[in-house]
């Protein structure tokens, strides 16, 4: 085919900052591409690691983390606790054999509209770039089994 | 697709919204509900609908009849931002007898429209969204707001004039007060002025009288050198552990007459109070006009306490008051709601060493100007050197010290132009001395502020703009021996400038208290990045915190002047009073629930809830979540590892089939890639 990949990319957002960028975004009209679906969480702290590994099972090339800045959480820290899943996240999709860069973590204030714009735009090219994900041929090669096995794996070593 | 086949099919409603045109002008809104009826329908879509305004009266009627014609069971409202219509459509939802949280609405307006410019693309992503909408409204759950009921009695921390505004304006409405401070007396940073901005009142004649009700009030327990040492519970219901540090007076039978600080032979520098400025006894009241009136043993410098020996104060005490071994006493009160007034700190002028503060015995920081001008103050309200005679012939007033400057504290002060402007015109009136002042800008909003400026510019004080690089006694010639000199560029001019004179202010900035961190934590709510509290909302519920039933008010909130300090005070008096009034409150039910026959009682969870609302029942090993405190953040349901924990409104169950539902048309099974979905 001729026409480009349109990647298609789930992004989480926090109730308080990140959905709120988005918002702002809509206010201002600030244009970004189309590619990213968003799903909106109380905070970014809800992040369950099988939710990222869900959406690029079930077809999203890449997945976007968005919360309040460190320091900045309605719910005081619980972005720390965000960010630590989300580095060790990178590292077991690494060992599964998925560019880690297909999830990223974009901390983004209600203030923030053009912020939150520019990181998806910049996503959906780095995504681009990277291809198609082929999820299932992928996680087979790399670890021989399922995916939701290595997350509930993942959310006890981050707590523990 | 994934609804449980031994469940009912739900009965779902779908509403496109064209928002006038907003939304209809890049999405295909009719063909979107055409769709959704169709591909959608074996999710359970019964009705799908697209209308001019789904907000107005009559779109909203539109979904009442549909819940009671055909028998909804569930609504999906595809418009605008949730944060703006979300309590519309549950109400209407509620109206024709469908629980609200059974309503789900998607974002195409703001992340559609708004957002895109492609129509076939907008429309495409429109469908994916609300693919992902159906597919988790079908997960939700009734859910009903978790009423609790409101302890009448209400903790206020922190006496300055923001805390005492706020006990005030709450006993006079008959309810009780406990009212915290850390310092012997109440008054705050305004007991230390002498007058105040812009009206030039005596600070000491409109606070006192408050004061005074604050501390005779018989709805208000004054506990003063008292700390609160622990914050259990959740809102309605707070018990709160209160330290009181031992005075050493009996406060019963002390009748504040003053004897024991005037027989005590022992007198040391004043850093709280007079900023260093002045003495006092070491059994001391701060000032003269202080509530309570009883005063305090400083341990660190009585001789008894030192040394063994003295008991002065112990000897001529008419009353007997004075008990050297008293304790410190811990008492414990239930309070329904608190409001945190706690105020700021002073910068350390020493850490811009350049101005020498510290150095340079004629500079001075703003604390102490007031000081000296307060007629009750260590030079009587003499203006004078630090030699305590000579009144100076000039005066340099630099703005701005340790504010708007990136290596101390990006943010302004707001009230140190004003207070600069207050010192200007206090030191032309009383020693008629050439004034100086070094602004970067000139910040003196709010009303009467500029006209106050203006007087001061009439008056005659100089003018200088531009960041203000040195403050020496090196002399460079004979006009500069003996003075002290400010070097600074004028930037309206574009000149270097050396102005000698003899006394210099630091208008110092105002910053979070050093342990605002430390008290946050302990009421559960956070700090902004500069370490202010943290309010619910920036622009609309500036007193409210994160954490229900915990206010805050005053500087503690970030740097202001009094009124609006006031003004906070009694608006977080207000929010409590609500409360107090209605008897109960409803909390938004998205919380999170642990299934005790899942918990393996690994504890896990229970460090990570930054609210303490997970508690541990060690007997029957499992964790529960205090649905009062919890604030429903979602944290402990993504960490649990046995899957324990549940969150209303936003369960796993919910998130997950969003996220299928959204990706359900990508999926190469269904050979349906963006743009066929676009012309379905
Ligand atoms: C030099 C100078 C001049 C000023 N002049 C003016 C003026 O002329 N007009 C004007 O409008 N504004 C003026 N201001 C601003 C004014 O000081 C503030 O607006 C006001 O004091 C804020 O009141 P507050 O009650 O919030 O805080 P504060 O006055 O700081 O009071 C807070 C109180 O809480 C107590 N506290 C703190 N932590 C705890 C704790 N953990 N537990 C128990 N108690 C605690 C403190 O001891 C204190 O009593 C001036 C400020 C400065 C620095
Ligand atoms: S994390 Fe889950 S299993 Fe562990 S104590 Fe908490 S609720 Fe129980
Ligand atoms: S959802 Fe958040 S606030 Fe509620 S108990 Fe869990 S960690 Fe605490
Ligand atoms: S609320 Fe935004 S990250 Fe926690």
């Amino acid at each position: 085919m001729s026409e480009p990949f349109e990647p298609v990319i789930i992004g989480f957002t926090c109730n308080w900052c990140s959905y709120r960028a988005a918002d702002l975004a809509g206010t201002a009209r600030v244009k970004y591409p189309p590619n990213v679906r968003l799903i909106r969480l109380m905070c970014s702290g809800r992040l369950d690691p099988t939710f990222v590994l869900k959406a690029l099972s079930q077809g999203a090339d890449g997945v976007m983390i968005t919360g309040c800045h460190p320091g900045e959480c309605h719910y005081i820290e619980q972005n720390y606790k965000a960010m630590r899943r989300y580095l060790l996240l990178r590292r077991t999709l690494a060992q599964m054999g998925i560019e880690p860069g297909r999830v990223k973590l974009v901390w983004a204030s209600a203030a923030e509209g053009v912020k939150l714009a520019k990181e998806i735009s910049t996503l959906v090219e780095e995504i681009r770039a990277l291809g198609p994900l082929n999820w299932p041929g992928r996680v087979k090669m790399a670890t021989g089994g399922n995916g939701t096995a290595v997350s509930a794996h993942i959310s006890q070593e981050v707590t523990a | 697709m994934s609804a449980d086949p031994t469940k009912d099919k739900e009965r779902i409603g779908v509403y496109v919204c064209h928002c006038g045109t907003n939304i209809s002008a890049t999405v295909d809104v009719e063909n979107v509900a055409v769709w959704a009826k169709d591909k959608l329908a074996d999710d359970g879509v019964v009705v799908a609908r697209d209308y001019k305004f789904m907000c107005s009266s009559l779109g909203q009627e539109l979904i009442e009849r549909d819940i009671e014609r055909e028998g909804l069971t569930r609504v999906v409202v595809a418009a605008c931002s949730p944060h703006l219509h979300e309590n519309t459509f549950r109400g209407a939802c509620h109206r024709a007898g469908l629980n609200g949280y059974l309503c789900e609405m998607v974002s195409i307006r703001e992340q559609v429209s708004w957002v895109h410019t492609d129509k076939i693309a907008a429309t495409a992503k429109a469908k994916a969204m609300i693919a992902g909408g159906v597919e988790r409204v079908i997960e939700n759950e009734p859910l009903e707001s978790l009423h609790v009921p409101i302890h009448p009695d209400t903790l206020v921390v922190g006496g300055g004039i923001a805390g005492i505004q706020a006990a005030l304006e709450i006993a006079d409405s008959g309810n009780k007060v406990y009212l915290v401070e850390r310092e012997p007396s109440i008054g705050g940073h305004m007991a230390q002025f002498d007058k105040t901005f812009p009206t030039l009142d005596c600070a000491a004649c409109i606070l006192t009288p408050k004061m005074v009700s604050a501390g005779t009030h018989p709805n208000i327990e004054l506990l003063t050198w008292s700390e609160v040492e622990r914050v259990d519970g959740f809102v309605g219901n707070f018990t709160v552990t209160i330290k009181k540090k031992p005075r050493y007076v009996i406060e019963e039978l002390c009748t504040g007459c003053g004897i024991c600080w005037e027989k005590c032979p022992k007198h040391v520098v004043d850093d709280v109070f007079e900023a260093g400025l002045g003495y006092r006894a070491a059994v001391y009241t701060p000032f003269a006009q202080a509530v309570p009136k009883y005063p305090v043993i400083d341990t660190e410098n009585c001789t008894y306490f030192q040394r063994g020996k003295c008991r002065a104060c112990e000897k001529f005490c008419p009353t007997n008051a004075i008990d050297f071994t008293q304790t410190e006493t811990y008492i414990s009160v239930t309070v329904g709601n608190i409001i945190l007034a706690t105020g700021y700190d002073l910068f350390d002028a020493r850490r811009v060493v350049q101005y020498g503060y510290g150095r340079l015995a004629n500079v001075f920081t703003s604390i102490e100007f007031e000081r000296m001008c307060n007629a009750s103050g260590p030079t009587n309200g003499e203006i004078v050197l630090r030699d305590g005679v000579t009144p100076p012939k000039s005066v340099g007033i630099i703005h701005c010290v340790g504010s708007r400057d990136r290596n101390y504290n990006n943010y302004c002060s707001v009230i140190c132009c004003m207070s600069s402007l207050k010192f200007a015109h206090l030191v032309k009136e009383r020693t008629g001395a050439e004034v100086y002042n070094f602004y970067i800008d000139m910040r003196t909003a709010y009303k009467d502020y500029d006209e106050f400026y203006q007087r001061v510019l009439e008056e005659g004080t100089l003018f200088v703009r531009g960041r203000v690089a040195e403050v020496t006694d090196a002399a460079r010639g004979p006009g500069e021996e003996g003075k002290i000199i400010i070097q600074a560029e004028d930037t309206l001019i574009g000149k270097q400038r050396r102005i000698p004179v003899d006394m210099v202010l630091l208008a110092a900035a105002l910053e979070p208290r050093k342990d605002a961190k430390e008290v946050a934590q302990k009421f559960g709510i956070s700090c902004s990045a500069n370490g202010w509290y943290t309010e619910k909302h920036p622009k609309l519920d500036p007193v409210a915190t994160m954490t229900e039933g915990i206010f805050i008010a005053g500087a503690a909130q970030g740097p202001k002047d009094i009124p609006t300090s006031v003004s906070q005070g009694a608006a977080a008096a207000g929010r409590v009073l609500n409360r107090i009034g209605r008897g109960e409150i409803e909390l938004e039910p998205v919380r999170a629930t642990v299934e005790a026959a899942k918990c393996s009682g690994c504890r896990i969870c229970n460090n990570l809830c930054p609210f303490g609302a997970i508690i541990f029942h060690e007997d029957l090993m499992v964790s529960e979540v205090k649905h009062a405190l919890c604030q429903g953040c979602g944290t402990c349901v993504a960490a649990c590892p046995a899957g324990a924990i549940s969150g209303s409104g936003f369960s796993n169950g919910q998130i997950l089939a969003q996220i299928e539902g959204m990706l359900m048309f990508d999926q190469p099974a269904n050979l349906l890639n963006l743009a066929e979905m676009a012309l379905a």
